[in-house]
């Protein structure tokens, strides 16, 4: 199934005056939807899955968040590294081709 | 303003002697500035130190070329180095000595004052006669014999500014002191 | 209370009365006394600050930027090739907007291996975003590293206070230390308008598009363009509740001054003797000593300049392949607003004396020249 996927927003400051005088948050990660970048993307069989938390440990985008005792993995920012199909002890998630 | 420069050899104490002296001039209200040779100190060579006084503010940061008074910490540096260089006619030596003003030979546009320090140093137990700690009784000579400032002032300043042995300092700056008053 | 102290341990007590929370240093002739004293301090609790012990200069002021983006006050000091290895970093610092403040002595660049005062270490960071403070004696020092923080903290600027190897670093002069409760009266804690704290999480120092990073370095400028301004307020407060003003220059003689020496640190203390010796003489000379360099106070450099007939400016630094660096400045402050000939000089380079009579002999050369025939007029090299 294919969810339905935010769109990456653009801060814009109409003036310098809008901008911080120090580089910070400028880009905030709320608008800068890394998912963009992904072209294979994790998916988890969770008849298999053990609940170890490894993979939600290892994911070096934050992008695996636990609800309900089991991981769900955030694709607006998952860039499809892998990490988290490697780690998995139980080899249950798969990294399958993206499609858009 | 009088301007004194310092000679003795490195671990010493000779810039100690004229951060001391400076202490005790700044508690009467003199302007001060006092500073060792620009460089690396190297134990047993010889070093220097030099300070500035006067009764307003010292905007002159250069160095010391032409001294008024010279004090010698160290009696061999006499022999070693020229301690004359630059200084005023009319200016005093003041040599850390046993031996009696005539027995130097230096130029008659100078006087010669001898101090010995370093007995009195040893007997109140600062260093050995190999290594004896004489700044503090150099300067007790010095003030005296240059008339710079009060003996009590000097107490003071050794009281705050020398960590050790402060009491046996004091009473060899005061004994070398009044003997220089017997010398002038 | 007065105290015999050196200027680097002048730079301790300033930052001691200022309040320090986070102090990281690495050791380097002629700086070292400055930090011994601050971690004597940090262990005897006579100060309440960290002391972070580092392998680096670059990581002491890593640690800072730190420390400062947490919130922290934090002071560190260095010389020469220490702050040349800082010099990344310091371009952090400035451009995340962190109020650090640093002691600099001023010791000339290796190689020949030298541990004596020019200004090219310093004069070499002048477009890291710093502002820099040269000063003329160790009261100076001391007073400028608290004013130093009320500016940076303001403009959220960091700002470096020079001063000259030996002349003013191993030099012992009667100070004022200001009472504690007074400076506490003039530099409140620092209360940043941004920090990293987990309460409110930014994302500091990120990637930044051509969209925002000209912005930023607008800003930057437009902050140090209110410096001056704010060093002379800071300053008459610091008057008020102390005794001694702090401007961006020091003026001396200048009302009637025929020829108008430009001059910065000890060199420009040393020249008011000289202009003392020379008024005896009937030589009507004045003494201009900037203690701003960074932002260069060029309103004020402009107005007291233009009433003099020449003007000769006193370099203890140069610019490989054009000018000293002051002279640089002093011309382009007055490019446009005054034709008066401006003379540049360069002496004392590498710890060679600068004296009365040096500045006599500049004097001397400026008033037998009509007009500048050479950019750089050499004094004291050995022919």
């Amino acid at each position: 199934m294919k969810e339905k996927r935010r769109k990456a927003q653009k801060i814009i400051f109409n003036s310098e005056k809008e901008m911080p005088i120090a580089p910070m948050s400028l880009g905030s990660m709320t608008f800068n939807l890394t998912g963009a970048w992904r072209n294979i993307r994790p998916v988890i069989d969770l008849d298999n899955c053990l609940q170890c938390g490894i993979c939600w440990k290892f994911c070096p985008d934050t992008a695996i968040l636990i609800e309900n005792e089991y991981p769900v993995i955030d694709y607006d920012y998952c860039k499809g590294c892998g990490l988290c199909a490697e780690e998995c002890p139980a080899k249950c998630i798969t990294m399958e081709e993206e499609i858009r | 303003m009088i301007e004194i420069r310092f000679h003795g050899r490195g671990g010493q104490g000779t810039v100690v002697a004229s951060k001391i002296l400076a202490d005790a001039l700044a508690k009467e209200g003199n302007y001060v500035q006092a500073y060792p040779e620009f460089g690396v100190e190297r134990r047993g060579a010889p070093v220097y130190a030099f300070i500035r006084i006067d009764n307003k503010p010292i905007y002159d940061k250069s160095r010391i070329y032409t001294p008024d008074h010279v004090v010698v910490v160290d009696p061999t540096l006499v022999e070693a180095i020229d301690v004359t260089v630059g200084l005023k006619p009319g200016g005093i030596i003041i040599i850390n000595s046993d031996r009696r003003p005539e027995e130097f030979n230096f130029p008659d546009l100078y006087r010669v004052v001898t101090i010995n320090a370093t007995e009195i140093a040893v007997k109140h137990g600062l260093g050995t006669l190999a290594a004896p700690i004489v700044n503090t009784a150099i300067v007790g000579a010095t003030i005296k014999i240059l008339n710079l400032c009060r003996l009590e002032s000097l107490i003071e300043a050794i009281k705050e500014g020398v960590p050790i042995k402060p009491q046996d300092n004091i009473l060899a700056a005061k004994e070398a002191y009044e003997k220089a008053q017997s010398l002038l | 209370m007065k105290k015999v102290i050196m200027g680097n341990h002048a730079l301790s007590y300033g930052a001691m009365l200022a309040r320090v929370q986070v102090i990281s240093a690495y050791p380097i002739t002629p700086q070292t006394q400055v930090v011994e004293l601050l971690s004597e301090m940090c262990a005897s609790k006579v100060l309440d600050a960290q002391f972070i012990k580092v392998e680096s200069e670059h990581s002491a002021m890593a640690a800072l930027i730190g420390a400062s983006l947490a919130g922290a006050r934090t002071f560190t000091a260095t010389s020469a090739q220490g702050l040349a290895l800082m010099h990344e970093l310091l371009h952090w610092a400035s451009g995340a907007r962190l109020p650090i403040v640093m002691g600099n002595i001023n010791r000339a660049m290796a190689p020949g291996w030298s541990i004596w005062s020019d200004q090219n270490d310093s004069l070499s960071q002048r477009d890291t975003g710093w502002m820099q403070f040269y000063c003329a004696n160790n009261q100076e020092v001391l007073d400028s590293v608290i004013q130093a923080f009320k500016v940076a903290e303001r403009f959220y600027i960091p700002a470096m206070i020079i001063l000259d190897a030996f002349s003013l670093s191993h030099t012992y002069e009667v100070v004022d230390i200001p009472d504690q409760a007074l400076v506490d009266t003039y530099l409140p804690p620092f209360q940043p308008a941004f920090r990293l704290t987990p309460d409110d999480p930014h994302a500091f120092g990120g990637l930044t598009s051509p969209d925002h990073y000209f912005e930023l370095r607008y800003k930057l400028q437009k902050a140090m363009e209110k410096v001056p301004e704010a060093v002379e307020e800071t300053g008459r407060e610091y008057e008020k509740l102390f005794g001694r003003y702090l401007g961006t220059v020091d003026g001396y003689c200048l009302d009637d001054a025929d020829i108008i020496l430009v001059t910065s640190g000890t060199a420009g203390s040393t020249a008011r003797v000289a202009v003392d010796n020379l008024r005896k003489k009937g030589k009507a000379i004045g003494n201009l000593r900037i203690r701003l360099f960074r932002p260069f106070p060029f309103k004020i450099v402009r107005q007291l300049l233009r009433r003099a007939k020449k003007v000769a400016v006193v370099d203890r630094n140069i610019s490989y392949g054009h000018h000293g660096i002051f002279y640089q400045e002093i011309k382009s402050a007055l490019y446009g607003f005054s034709s008066i000939p401006v003379f540049g000089f360069i002496a004392g380079l590498g710890g060679r004396d600068i004296t009365p009579e040096t500045f006599e002999e500049i004097v001397d050369y400026t008033l037998s020249h009509e007009t500048v025939d050479s950019e750089i007029i050499w004094i004291g090299v050995k022919k």
